[in-house]
């Protein structure tokens, strides 16, 4: 397989603005004969659906939530990143490029970074204009505040609730198409499995969630834009119907499945408390701004934190990385967390916890003015917790949140499957080996916005004339009998256990094995372990109820199978990336300090996974990648 | 903590439904209110039954995907708390606890406790946004809001959708969450040349499904978010506006 990113020549800053150039267009009076699926209505796929319905291409949008005002992305927290440069503080397109391929360890597509920073400041803009209200200055000027990995002021915000804002502000987007009949909503449904016929996506099939019914679409193009597949861990911060299944069957059809290793821990989430936990609550990357992570200097040590004084606690951020103290980007943040517990200097259930202290930020800006920069986020840590943060230290723990991993996809964000685009988390691009905090919110919206709705015309363009597939066509009646086959031999298992029984059993597995460290011995063990679970899984699940009805199991039941799956194919490319970088940190690679250390000469490349059947190994493709303009050097954030 | 659940059974929506009880033992006070459900449906599943459906998803407060009505309250006793952030411990030992859908008119049950809230996206197609183009918006900064306007616009735009305003009012009235939606975008400048047309248009598809306001407050009362009813009275403004424009 020949792995042609399609990277546009010339010089990095006029890449962008020479593709749009060359790219092939759809004439307006013809956009309406083109008719396109969009799966997911996150910042990306709802971005991505307002976008194209605009244009005039005919848009059908799919989503498992009973509104698309509901997507993952609304839980997204602190906010977006934008080098406008409007604090003078030295902020630009290039310094944004520079952070995010330096953040992601070397191990992302430079021109698609640069090209990512390039219409950061565009979103910015567009946001603004459908009214997303953004934290203001005294002046009316728009109010920016740091994140992790960089040392300049470019994330705008919306209280506590950014994600939420932006959501909000694609959705009424969207909203305003479906209202002007350029797009159909489908919601409650759930994309089963790709049609894919004479080497092109043509289609998808899909489940309506409220009553069962199997049902075929077709199009000229098809975009999914469904997200992460962090809840393969079971316990993570992603919401609990966030699944792989959209880029899994996708990826069982021939697209191939790129960096499924690279899983982002966020470092600020409030610390699991009992076996029922269903999920982790993540708490704002931005608390760093203010906030002091510390633990006990003396191991064991169980006094309350007000009985601490000050010369018995380690400060350890601010003691190993003195330039970016608390700031350090999250892979660092989480490992030096994890590395403190595991000396046994952890607080809370289990030792499994870090304190984030707020004493110092109280008294240097008084309460009031923590509350106004925090205060949502205080109350939600006190509800869960049952702890007044504001008077003692909140504990934070690390938690499975972000995947840098997903389908590959080239410039134009097309799979390698022709006609099937990757959007937002879904595809592998922009983040490398690591994201920066503020730029999952920027990556679905520059995908959706600025950057599909223009390469989608170069795919269709040429196709004018051809009619899509028709829906009783073979093809689609076979995928359609498979997916009716698969749900029936579920159903029939009829053994002993829960699906949720069988999945915290395959995320303690992948946290264990695959989490925030791995290494040989125990990857290579976590396959033959996760083969074993998942051979129990289809011989002892119990799935209740019926496949024509609202059936909560049977949704769950489809989405775990393909975790299983995922999960070894996880394993697989950790144990082959015989490096550390990001947030793959191979224990047997690291220096005398405890950093990631990685191996250029043999792994600067995107690891490319092709599905080769039922029960036999995965192949492994390579992207090399090249980096002209910022040259791998050590990341330090000392 | 030992409880008594009596939960809202439907199959479907021509299914007349009734309340079944579920006694529990064992409820830890730090579990939210979905993870005792969840583990209740562990139980009915090993048990052979069928898990009662409910409809959740970031379990963080913010979706508003979740709420069920739990003994006469919308998304239950804690206030300006959405159901799934909603902890055991605010309930007491023996307490007997009843869980119902959001009931009106407007949101029909899908099965036990999942209701649809369609007519919500119905009333922001209606003009809930702003008619720009992607790609042709100005430099951010050239149109300056006011500092207290856009903390009123975001106090507004804080509204999750999830229904709690319209389960909880004896009319059904879908006021608070349209209120929400059109305070936010006449309050910004970004807002103003479609503001009259926007409040027409959402007041009259709302009008369409919902129940009349009557100014009972019990929306504000089990709001998630705390979205004050004095967005009702600046949608009514804006309606009136609308009318004389």
């Amino acid at each position: 397989m020949n792995l042609d990113a399609r990277v546009p020549a010339g010089p990095l800053t006029e890449k962008w603005t020479k593709h749009k150039f060359e790219l092939k267009l759809v004439n307006p009076a013809n956009k309406r004969k083109f008719s396109v699926i969009v799966v997911g209505s996150g910042l990306a796929g709802a971005s991505a659906a307002a976008s194209l319905g605009e244009l005039g291409y005919h848009v059908d949008c799919f989503c498992y939530q009973d509104s698309a005002r509901r997507a993952h992305s609304i839980s997204a927290q602190g906010g977006i990143n934008a080098a406008k440069n409007y604090q003078n503080d030295g902020d630009s397109i290039w310094r944004l490029f520079y952070d995010t391929v330096k953040g992601g360890d070397f191990r992302s597509r430079e021109a698609n970074v640069h090209r990512l920073a390039e219409v950061s400041v565009n979103i910015i803009d567009q946001c603004v204009a459908q009214g997303v209200p953004f934290a203001r200055e005294y002046g009316g000027g728009l109010a920016n505040r740091s994140f992790g990995g960089a040392q300049v002021s470019r994330t705008f915000y919306a209280r506590g609730q950014t994600g939420q804002q932006l959501q909000l502000s694609a959705y009424q987007a969207l909203a305003r198409q479906v209202a002007a009949g350029m797009v159909r909503m489908h919601t409650k449904t759930e994309m089963l499995d790709l049609v894919v016929e004479d080497g092109r996506a043509r289609g998808i099939v899909t489940r309506d969630l409220t009553n069962g019914e199997i049902a075929s679409w077709s199009a000229d193009a098809v975009v999914l834009a469904t997200g992460g597949y962090a809840n393969v861990f079971f316990l993570s911060t992603n919401a609990k119907g966030c699944n792989a299944t959209a880029i899994w069957r996708a990826y069982r059809r021939g697209a191939l499945f790129a960096n499924p290793c690279y899983t982002q821990i966020h470092p600020t989430c409030i610390p699991q408390h009992g076996d029922y936990q269903s999920k982790l609550t993540l708490m704002s990357e931005s608390l760093r701004n203010d906030g002091r992570i510390w633990v006990p200097k003396t191991a064991g040590d169980s006094r309350s934190a007000d009985q601490i004084p000050e010369s018995e606690r380690d400060y350890y951020l601010e003691r190993r990385y003195p330039a970016f103290g608390n700031l350090v980007p999250r892979d660092i943040a989480s490992r030096a967390a994890r590395i403190v517990c595991d000396q046994g200097l952890g607080v809370g259930h289990g030792g499994r916890g870090v304190y984030l202290d707020f004493a110092d930020a109280i008294g240097r800006l008084g309460k009031a003015s923590v509350e106004a920069k925090y205060g949502n986020l205080f109350e939600m840590y006190e509800r869960i917790t049952g702890e007044d943060p504001y008077r003692v230290p909140m504990r934070i723990y690390p938690a499975p949140h972000y995947t840098m991993g997903g389908l590959w996809v080239d410039y134009d964000l097309m799979s390698t499957i022709p006609g099937l685009f990757v959007i937002g988390e879904a595809n592998f691009s922009d983040h490398g080996a690591n994201r920066l905090g503020a730029s999952a919110l920027m990556q679905g919206l520059a995908d959706g916005y600025f950057v599909l709705p223009y390469t989608i015309g170069n795919y269709l363009a040429p196709r004018m004339g051809e009619e899509p597939l028709a829906t009783d066509h073979p093809a689609f009646k076979d995928v359609e009998n498979r997916v009716e086959e698969r749900f029936a031999k579920l159903l029939a298992v009829n053994g002993k256990r829960t699906v949720d029984s069988l999945h915290r059993e395959l995320g303690k597995i992948c946290e264990d094995y695959c989490g925030m460290s791995r290494d040989r011995e125990g990857l290579a063990g976590a396959i033959g372990k996760i083969q074993a679970l998942r051979e129990e899984y289809w011989q002892n699940v119990r799935v209740p109820g019926a496949a024509q009805d609202l059936n909560q199991s049977l949704e769950k039941a489809g989405r775990v199978a393909d975790y299983f799956e995922l999960a070894e194919l996880m394993c697989r490319d950790a144990l082959d990336r015989e490096e550390s970088c990001g947030t793959h940190f191979r224990e047997e690679y690291q220096t005398e300090e405890g950093e990631a250390l990685r191996n250029d000469d043999d792994y600067t490349y995107v690891a490319a996974w092709q599905w080769t059947g039922e029960g036999a190994e995965p192949r492994l493709h390579k992207e090399d990648l090249e980096f002209e303009y910022v040259p791998p050097t050590q990341r330090s954030y000392k | 903590m030992r409880l008594t659940l009596h939960i809202w059974r439907q199959k479907n929506g021509a299914d007349a439904g009734g309340f079944v009880s579920y006694p529990r033992e064992d409820v830890s006070p730090d579990m939210s209110f979905l993870e005792m459900l969840d583990v209740l449906n562990e139980e009915l599943i090993e048990a052979g039954e069928e898990p009662v459906a409910f409809d959740h998803d970031c379990r963080e407060g913010i979706c508003g995907a979740c709420g069920v009505v739990i003994s006469g309250s919308a998304h239950g006793p804690e206030p300006g708390t959405a159901t799934c952030q909603l902890h055991m411990r605010k309930f007491k030992d023996g307490d007997e606890i009843r869980v119902e859908p959001f009931r009106s008119r407007a949101f029909p049950i899908f099965k036990d406790l999942v209701v649809d809230r369609s007519p919500l996206d119905a009333i922001i197609q209606a003009g809930g946004y702003i008619s720009v183009n992607t790609g042709s918006a100005p430099e951010a900064n050239l149109t300056l809001v006011p500092r207290a306007d856009a903390e009123r616009a975001m106090d507004a735009a804080e509204c999750i959708g999830c229904g709690a305003c319209v389960a909880q009012c004896p009319n059904g009235a879908g006021q608070l969450f349209t209120a929400a939606k059109v305070s936010h975008l006449a309050q910004l400048p970004q807002g103003q040349p479609e503001r009259a047309t926007r409040a027409g248009a959402m007041v009259a598809v709302m009008e369409g499904y919902f129940g009349s306001c009557s100014n009972f407050a019990e929306c504000e009362a089990v709001c998630p978010k705390g979205i004050s009813i004095d967005f009702i009275a600046q949608m009514n403004r804006e309606y009136l506006r609308s009318r004389f424009k």
